[in-house]
């Protein structure tokens, strides 16, 4: 009873046709539909949409290695920089080091030229002083000599042959001279 | 084994029903079979008229050639607005988000890992398969509508082109001589090739009858459970049951999206997994 049904169901009856009949209008109907849908679609939508889909995927992965890189080279210059301010100050630092050794020395030899140059000037100075002390005294001396002549000559000339008296003056200052 | 089983399951309710006091199954086939009609909501009946033979073929469009072509011209004007989306910018709106989903699955889960590398060459055909197989189970979910793939010549012709892809696969990669002798395994002793090599052919043609039998079988089981379920309110003639035939319709009307999404996956992936076979013997 049970397979009367089924062979009822399966492959009768009136209308359409049982469950299980196959029929060969609608394969045909099947096999045009789906191979004109095919090629109008692999021309019109799956060509362009795969190709799409595969260059946003590739714009992605190049966007994404690029970024990679930037960031890297990024990175580089950074630590470039860092390296490169570090060796920057550490050359200022030595330069303002050597800038100030040199002018201590500067300083230092200066302070001793002026020093020496002082100490020449005063030098200078004390001959130049000596020298003239020396002529104004031999000046002196002269003038001494001349008043004492023209004194004693005054002197004498009231009592004294002059020749005389000279003679008696100048032994008088050579011995002055000897002392 | 498996095909009888499940017409078994499917007579049980019908069974059931005649039983029970109904002059045939006429009227539960009737949502089921292909037919010359097509129903319209609130309007009546529309006879598809007589076409001439061709050949000897009467090739009158039924209701499920009619649901085919609806679903057919739904998967073209669906995929030509989305490539024309994606012509004017790789940015995916709307309907192209949607379907960009299915497509990148169809490539990255389906194509790509069966058919290896040079899946570009099948992809045409998988996502063409698998669109046109969800769009017609989810057509048959709409009311008034039928699930052309719930037919088996419709199934069957549809096994029959991926059938064909695989062997045209195949012949393609290996050479005509070299995929037929591929066939069989290496190394299998010579006396064990009369057996070997009827079992491998056999195995061919298992595939596609298999894929057609899942499908067919699949889309119709939900429709004829939901029927009995509604029919049972007729039959045991009492309003009380009502609740419970609709609960359980609507859980099983449930269960047919998941089936519809899940058996367009599975052919095409079989398919997609059978033409991988065929390019990569050696496996």
């Amino acid at each position: 009873m049970h397979f009367n049904f089924l062979v009822a169901v399966l492959v009768s009856e009136s209308g359409g046709g049982g469950l299980m009949d196959v029929n060969p209008g609608l394969m045909i109907w099947t096999v045009v539909t789906f191979i004109v849908l095919l090629l109008l679609l692999k021309k019109v939508a799956w060509k362009p949409i795969i190709t799409a889909l595969d260059k946003r995927e590739n714009d992605i992965k190049q966007a994404l290695e690029q970024a990679e890189k930037a960031k890297d080279e990024a990175k580089k210059i950074l630590d470039e920089n860092q390296a490169n301010l570090a060796k920057a100050g550490e050359e200022s630092k030595k330069i303002i080091e050597q800038s100030r050794t040199y002018a201590e020395s500067l300083k230092e030899q200066m302070i001793k030229e002026s020093k020496a140059q002082a100490k020449k000037i005063v030098d200078d100075a004390a001959l130049e002083i000596q020298r003239k002390k020396d002529a104004a005294f031999e000046e002196l001396k002269v003038q001494v000599a001349e008043i004492a002549v023209s004194a004693a000559e005054k002197i004498i000339k009231e009592s004294l042959d002059p020749q005389k008296t000279k003679r008696v003056v100048d032994k008088y200052l050579s011995e002055v001279k000897k002392n | 084994m498996a095909v009888s089983s499940k017409i078994d399951t499917l007579a049980v309710p019908v069974d059931t029903l005649q039983k029970s006091g109904a002059p045939d199954s006429d009227w539960i086939m009737h949502h089921i079979v292909d037919g010359r009609e097509i129903e319209l909501p609130f309007l009546g009946y529309v006879h598809i008229p007589q076409f001439p033979l061709v050949f000897g073929i009467d090739i009158t469009p039924t209701k499920h050639v009619v649901f085919m072509l609806i679903a057919a011209i739904l998967v073209f004007i669906t995929f030509l607005s989305i490539a024309r989306n994606y012509k004017k910018s790789v940015i995916p709106r709307r309907l192209a988000n949607f379907f960009e989903i299915f497509i990148i699955f169809v490539r990255d889960e389906i194509a790509e890992p069966t058919l290896g590398k040079n899946y570009h060459k099948f992809l045409p055909y998988l996502l063409t398969l698998f669109f046109f197989i969800l769009f017609g189970n989810f057509l048959g979910l709409i009311p008034f509508s039928a699930t052309f793939t719930s037919n088996i010549a419709v199934t069957s012709t549809l096994a029959l082109l991926s059938f064909l892809m695989i062997q045209l696969g195949g012949i393609r990669h290996n050479g005509f001589f070299g995929y037929f002798k591929g066939l069989v395994p290496h190394g299998i002793p010579v006396w064990l090739l009369p057996l070997m090599i009827p079992v491998e052919v056999l195995g061919l043609f298992t595939k596609p009858i298999a894929l057609a039998i899942r499908l067919f079988a699949n889309m119709i089981a939900g429709h004829i459970v939901i029927l009995a379920l509604i029919g049972l309110i007729f039959f045991m003639g009492t309003i009380f049951i009502a609740p419970i035939s609709v609960a359980f319709a609507v859980f099983i009307y449930l269960l047919e999206i998941l089936v519809a999404l899940l058996q367009a996956y599975i052919f095409t992936m079989l398919t997609s997994l059978f033409i991988g076979m065929a390019v990569h013997q050696e496996h």
